[in-house]
C-alpha cells in the first residue's frame, strides 16, 4: 500500500537528489543491412534505424510525463560497424558514420554507439579499415560514439591493436583540437567489452543479441549519498546495507521504465544496467559518496576499499530489483564527469595510478581522463595495455577513454560542457614504453587456476 | 489505474478546490486525500483513479503543472506504479 512517507521519499529523490533514468538505449542489429555496395548499405542502415527508433524519443518523453521521472538520454546502439564494413572493402567506412549521424538527427537521439570493431584476437576484414577511419569519423560527426575491444580473458590482449589504438586516440584528439579534443571523449578502448551496454561511449549491439531490444541505464549517486548522510556513525556493514536498499529502489525505477518503454515500442526488454553514473552537477557525484563514507578526499588511501564495497553493494541491491541485469553494472568513475573527482584531480590527490587501482574493483576503467598534449602514441598504448591487463586477469570489463589535451600541459583544463564536464590535465610518467609497445604480437590468455 | 497528486507549498484559500476541480474536468475520481497545514506550509497527497480519464494522462500532468506555477506550489502528478515498484518487493 502507498504511504505518505514513501511517496515523499520518491519525490525527494527526484527533486533534490538528482535521481534520474540516465538513458533508454535501443539496441538494433544491422546484420541484415550488410551489402557489398557501401552506399546501398548506408541507406539500409539509415532506414532500419529510423524505422525501429523513430518513436524512441517521443516514447521517452511520454514515460517522463507518466512517472514524473527525468529520462536524460535517449540513445541507440548498433551492431559493430566493422562487420558491415567487411563486406565492402573498397568503401570508406566514414560513410557509415555519416549515415548513423543522419539517423541520429532524424530520430532526435543523443548518441548512436557502435562505430566499433572487436579485435581481441586479431583483425578480420573491415576491422583495420574501420579503426583507421575513427579519427575522421568522430571529427565529421557529432553524436556518434566509437569503441574497440582489444583484449579478453579468453583470448588475451592483441598488442598490435593496442599499438594502433594509441595512435588512433592521439589522432582523434588532434583532429578535434579546436573543439577541446572532444573526438577522443567519444572513443573507448575495451577489454572484455559487454554486448548489451546501454552507456556511451562504449555501447554497441553484440551479435548474440536479438534484432532489436530496449536497455535502461539508471543513475543515482546523489540518492546513495543522501541516504548515507542520515547515518553518520553507522559501521561499514550497516553502510553496505543502506547502499543495497537504496540501489534496490533506484533499480526498480529502471525496471519499471524499461518495461514500459518495451511495451510502448513493441520491442523486447533487454537489461537494466545498475551503474551509478555521476554527472558534473552538484550532488550527483560518486566521489562524494566515498567521501561520505569517511575519506577526506577521493583518491586518498582507503579509496579503493570504499569503492570496492560501494560497487559490490550496488550490485547486490540491484540484482534483486530487476528481472534481467546486465551491461556494465557497478559504479562509474569518469573523472571529468564527476564534481568530486574533478576537485580531487585538481588538488593532486587523485592520480592516474590511484585511478588504475580503483578500476580493478569498479565497473569500468580509466574514464574521461585528460592527459598532457605532448603524450606519445606509445605511452597511450602502454596505458591501454596496463588497463586491459587488469581486465583480462580479473575477468572483468575494463576500458580506457583518455583525452590527450593537444597544445595543453599539466595545470590547464579542457572544458567539454554538458554531461561530459571538464577535466584538469593529469600528470603521467615521463619514461618511455615504446620498445614494449612496438614489439607487437599478443599477450596470451591467462590461466584460470592457481589464482593468487 | 491510479495516480498520485502531491501538492506542497505556502497555504492559500482554495488549493484543494482548484486541484480537485482539475480532476473533475478530466473525469478523474478522487479516492483518498491526506492533507495537513504546518506553520503556513500546505502539504497534500491525493490518490486519484485515472481509469476513466477523458484525455491523455500527460494533459492532466500539464494542467496540474501550470496550476502549480500559477499558485507558486510544487505539484507532482505521477502514476502510482512508480511508488509501488520502488517501495515494495
Amino acid at each position: 500500500m502507498l504511504n505518505a512517507y514513501n511517496i515523499l521519499e520518491t519525490i525527494r529523490m527526484i527533486q533534490d537528489e538528482c535521481l534520474d533514468i540516465r538513458t533508454i538505449t535501443m539496441g538494433i542489429s544491422l546484420l541484415d543491412c550488410i551489402d557489398t555496395d557501401i552506399d546501398r548499405a548506408c541507406d539500409k542502415v539509415y532506414n532500419k534505424i529510423v524505422t525501429k527508433a523513430g518513436r524512441l524519443a517521443e516514447v521517452g518523453q511520454q514515460i517522463e510525463k507518466e512517472y514524473g521521472i527525468p529520462i536524460v538520454n535517449k540513445r541507440i546502439s548498433v551492431t559493430p560497424i566493422a562487420m558491415l564494413a567487411a563486406a565492402c572493402p573498397n568503401g570508406d567506412p566514414v560513410k557509415f558514420a555519416k549515415a548513423l549521424q543522419r539517423a541520429a538527427d532524424t530520430c532526435g537521439v543523443n548518441f548512436i554507439g557502435g562505430f566499433s570493431a572487436l579485435v581481441h584476437k586479431g583483425f578480420s576484414a573491415g576491422d583495420e579499415a574501420l579503426i583507421r577511419s575513427i579519427p575522421e569519423a568522430l571529427d565529421v560527426t557529432q553524436n556518434i560514439c566509437s569503441s574497440v575491444n582489444i583484449g579478453s580473458t579468453k583470448s588475451g590482449i592483441n598488442m598490435d591493436a593496442v599499438k594502433l589504438m594509441g595512435q588512433i586516440v592521439r589522432q582523434t584528439a588532434e583532429r578535434t583540437a579546436d573543439r577541446d579534443c572532444i573526438g577522443a571523449a567519444k572513443l573507448v578502448v575495451f577489454c572484455n567489452a559487454v554486448e548489451d551496454n546501454p552507456f556511451m561511449a562504449g555501447a554497441f549491439h553484440g551479435v548474440g543479441e536479438p534484432d532489436c531490444e530496449i536497455h535502461v541505464g539508471v543513475s543515482g549517486p546523489g540518492v546513495v549519498r543522501a541516504a548515507l548522510t542520515k547515518y553518520p556513525d553507522a559501521s561499514i556493514n550497516e553502510i553496505a546495507d543502506i547502499i543495497k536498499k537504496t540501489a534496490f529502489k533506484i533499480t526498480r525505477m529502471g525496471q519499471l521504465v524499461g518495461a514500459r518503454a518495451s511495451e510502448l515500442l513493441g520491442v523486447p526488454f533487454g537489461i537494466v544496467d545498475l551503474s551509478l553514473a555521476p554527472t558534473p552537477a552538484v550532488g550527483d557525484s560518486v566521489a562524494h559518496i566515498l567521501e561520505e563514507m569517511g575519506l577526506e578526499m577521493c583518491g586518498t588511501h582507503g579509496t579503493t576499499a570504499c569503492l570496492a564495497m560501494l560497487n559490490d553493494a550496488v550490485k547486490k541491491g540491484g540484482v534483486m530489483a530487476s528481472s534481467t541485469v546486465g551491461g556494465l553494472s557497478g559504479a562509474f568513475i569518469p573523472v571529468s564527469e564527476d564534481a568530486g573527482m574533478i576537485d580531487a584531480a585538481v588538488d593532486g590527490v587523485l592520480t592516474l595510478e590511484k585511478l588504475e587501482a580503483m578500476t580493478a574493483v569498479c565497473s569500468v576503467g580509466l574514464d574521461m581522463i585528460v592527459v598532457p598534449g605532448d603524450i606519445t602514441a606509445e605511452t597511450i598504448s602502454a596505458i591501454i595495455a596496463d588497463e586491459a591487463a587488469i581486465g583480462m586477469i580479473n575477468t572483468k570489463t575494463t576500458a580506457v577513454r583518455l583525452i590527450p589535451a593537444i597544445g595543453k600541459k599539466e595545470g590547464e583544463t579542457l572544458e567539454f560542457g554538458g554531461l561530459l564536464g571538464s577535466g584538469p590535465v593529469m600528470p603521467i610518467r615521463n619514461k618511455s614504453a615504446a620498445k614494449f609497445i612496438n614489439r607487437g604480437g599478443r599477450i596470451p590468455a591467462p590461466m584460470h587456476s592457481l589464482k593468487n | 489505474m491510479r495516480a498520485v497528486v502531491t501538492v506542497i507549498g505556502k497555504d492559500t484559500v482554495g488549493i484543494l478546490h482548484k486541484v480537485s476541480g482539475i480532476c473533475a474536468e478530466y473525469n478523474v475520481n478522487v479516492i483518498e486525500v491526506t492533507q495537513s497545514v504546518l506553520q503556513d506550509m500546505f502539504a497534500m497527497i491525493m490518490l486519484v483513479d485515472i481509469s476513466d480519464i477523458n484525455a491523455d494522462f500527460s494533459k492532466l500532468v500539464d494542467s496540474m503543472d501550470s496550476l502549480g506555477q500559477k499558485l507558486g506550489l510544487s505539484i507532482h502528478t505521477m502514476h502510482e506504479d512508480i511508488f509501488n515498484s520502488m517501495h515494495s518487493v
